[in-house]
């Protein structure tokens, strides 16, 4: 594997509310590669989209990271710690510059008073050294690349003038525009229809293949990751439970959390099997589980071992780890995909 | 032994006007246009579509909580039988204890100011179905049992609720006034995965319990297929395809409801990009293209589909179909 474009270390956030310090992320580390696709998994809850935006420092004001919390950007003139940056001058280097984000509801992300050109323009402007003529000419030549017809016409336009898929579609091209080192996609087709969330799904490994850059995709959707991504991290009320290629976590399995996410997907070629739960529910960020944070709903529950000490990551195989006391036990008997 | 029809449309049409114009007829959009399906007592009838396809509409003016323009809607059960369409006030009054809506969003649907027990009541209260508090406490706190709601939840406010556990909630409500026939519209898409699977068991359990008719609307293919006895597929405002679940999807015959299939993402990693893709997007349905609504985006489409709309057609027992080209297809695809 190639030197890693960006390195997260130990990542814990936490933020101030009137009921005191809520944990989101909790001790998480992983690092990408670039042209590599890393999907991000979970449930609402999981703290997928905290850990995303921190790395570009996106959180709240009232968010805190961990004392020993790194996210190391390593650019062409040396490595930088993105948590370290204060000024917002210095953060520009990363929000739009190294690392662009196109986010689930692209309605809400466009300004909807100033033309999606406008848009792309002005950020053009800021991260790069074009001049207005030729952030226009980049801007609509974007707009072609992404399927939109009639770019220039396009341009022109509104947010609102546009449809769900197109919109999605102009945001990507706006997010590359730039030629981002990384590209964080936060549940970027789940607003959308199956048959234009498959056009997006196919657009966006054309431009992995074509730009070369990283990109970080965060979904809840176990059938989109196993389309989209070469490695998947699990992840569980703001704990990393399992990480590996997209083939071990989803035909092996290791943490019980996984195995009964994969269960509990309804399957067009199972018709007869019933559906399976993950029993009980989803435990609010304020009542943190002692111990491993799963311990309430698995089913491998071990009183007085899983309530009382965090599990350590066990490795399964090259890559593969599951971050749990019986990891790999339920290995063999995980969900098969037929071949 | 066949199933009494429970519900049944025909030529069912929702009209809204889009504003006015001074001179010629002013524009609408045809949110459903001439639907015709009947739904089976005691089944569990899926509905899919994509956005825009008025599934949700369909739902809505089953329930008329949506202006039927043209068309009309029969509703039969052991007592009662109903033209939905010319419903008068004190019959629509009585309609609504035997038919029911599930909201979507869990979180919009619940007031915050009322506690669970409240909100579950209110239906009961509302339409007076109970002569006092001690009875409707009891009816409240048998379907809270059913929608496994303990009475330490029923004092709280839904804020202290999780998705899934909302969800539960309303459902309860739905069921308290014990409906004949429900519309569940998306009540799954707002839930987790994990939590997902636990609400469609509670569904299925209920229905089979209480003996209720579901209309099932969602997007999610696989959801579908695997909690729904029929499936009727909706393209813009238009029926294309309705089937038993199981013929529906070993043996898709509208080119539409195939590429629907082919477009859920596969689990398999290996599986990828074999998928057959459907170019372009879903016209406005205020402007629906002439003939066939899908031949703008219809891999197989001809010339006879740009000028004539097809029927829907009865093929063997129950599989109603809309294309011009399925039988060619079909055994075009036999062949190869």
């Amino acid at each position: 594997m190639s030197a890693p474009l960006i390195s997260v270390e130990n990542l814990t956030v936490q933020f101030h509310t009137d009921e005191g310090l809520v944990t989101a992320v909790d001790d998480i580390s992983f690092d990408i590669a670039p042209g590599e696709v890393l999907g991000l998994v979970g449930e609402s809850g999981s703290g997928k989209s905290v850990s995303a935006k921190a790395l570009m420092q996106l959180n709240a004001g009232n968010t805190v990271y961990g004392a020993d919390s790194r996210i190391i950007l390593h650019r062409d003139d040396g490595p930088l710690d993105v948590l370290s940056l204060k000024r917002s001058r210095d953060l520009k280097l990363v929000r739009g510059g190294a690392i662009s984000m196109i986010f689930q509801e692209p309605m809400a992300s466009f300004a909807p008073a100033i033309s999606v050109g406008e848009q792309m323009v002005e950020q053009l402007l800021l991260h790069t050294d074009l001049n207005k003529k030729q952030a226009r000419d980049l801007a609509i030549e974007m707009l072609a690349r992404v399927g939109i017809s009639d770019a220039a016409q396009r341009f022109k336009q509104y947010a609102f003038e546009f449809s769900g898929g197109m919109r999605q579609r102009a945001m990507i091209a706006m997010a590359l525009s730039t030629k981002p080192k990384l590209l964080i996609a936060d549940e970027p087709t789940t607003a959308l229809d199956v048959t234009i969330q498959a056009q997006v799904i196919d657009l966006m490994k054309e431009l992995v293949a074509e730009f070369g850059m990283g990109i970080l995709f965060i979904t809840h959707d176990l059938g989109v990751i196993a389309q989209t991504a070469d490695r998947v991290a699990v992840m569980y009320l703001g704990r990393m439970v399992e990480l590996g290629t997209v083939r071990q976590v989803i035909r092996q399995p290791a943490h019980p959390y996984t195995e009964g996410l994969l269960h509990a997907l309804p399957k067009l070629d199972r018709l007869d099997e019933p559906l399976t739960p993950v029993p009980g529910d989803i435990p609010s960020p304020l009542e943190r589980p002692s111990g491993c944070v799963f311990h309430t709903r698995c089913p491998k529950f071990m009183p007085g071992k899983c309530d009382v000490s965090v599990p350590a990551a066990t490795t399964l195989d090259e890559g593969h780890a599951a971050w749990c006391f019986v990891a790999g036990e339920a290995a063999g008997q995980g969900v098969k995909v037929p071949a | 032994m066949t199933v009494p029809i429970h519900i049944s449309a025909r030529n069912l049409s929702v009209h809204y006007p889009l504003g006015r114009r001074l001179f010629g007829p002013s524009p609408v959009v045809k949110a459903i246009d001439n639907i015709t399906l009947d739904i089976p007592r005691g089944s569990f009838f899926g509905l899919v579509g994509e956005s825009g396809s008025g599934k949700t509409t369909f739902g809505r003016a089953l329930l008329k909580a949506a202006p039927i323009s043209s068309g009309r809607v029969r509703y039969v059960d052991d007592e009662v039988e109903y033209d939905i369409a010319r419903l008068g006030k004190a019959e629509l009054k009585d309609y609504r204890k035997r038919a029911q809506l599930i909201f979507q969003d869990p979180y919009a649907a619940l007031s915050p100011r009322m506690t669970v027990r409240d909100i579950i009541a209110e239906p009961l209260e509302v339409m007076g179905l109970t002569s006092s508090r001690e009875e409707t406490d009891a009816r409240v706190r048998e379907i809270a049992a059913k929608c496994r709601l303990n009475l330490e939840h029923l004092r709280r406010f839904p804020h202290a609720f999780s998705g899934g556990q909302r969800q539960r909630i309303s459902i309860a409500r739905a069921l308290v006034c014990q409906p004949h026939f429900l519309v569940a519209d998306e009540s799954v898409a707002a839930l987790d995965v994990s939590i997902q699977a636990d609400i469609l068991n509670l569904l299925k359990s209920l229905q089979q319990e209480m003996n209720i008719t579901f209309l099932f609307i969602s997007h999610d293919l696989s959801v579908v297929a695997h909690t729904c006895d029929h499936v009727a597929v909706m393209y813009l405002g238009r029926l294309v395809e309705s089937a038993p679940t199981r013929e529906l999807f070993a043996a898709p015959r509208h080119p539409y409801t195939q590429a629907l299939l082919s477009a859920i993402p596969s689990l398999d990693p290996d599986d990828r990009g074999q998928a057959q893709r459907l170019e372009g997007e879903i016209p406005s349905p205020s402007d629906p293209p002439p003939g066939c609504r899908f031949q703008t985006r219809c891999p197989h489409a001809i010339e006879k589909c740009r000028i004539d709309e097809p029927p829907l057609q009865r093929e063997g027992g129950e599989h109603d179909i809309a294309c011009h080209r399925w039988r060619e297809l079909a055994q075009s695809i036999a062949v190869a």
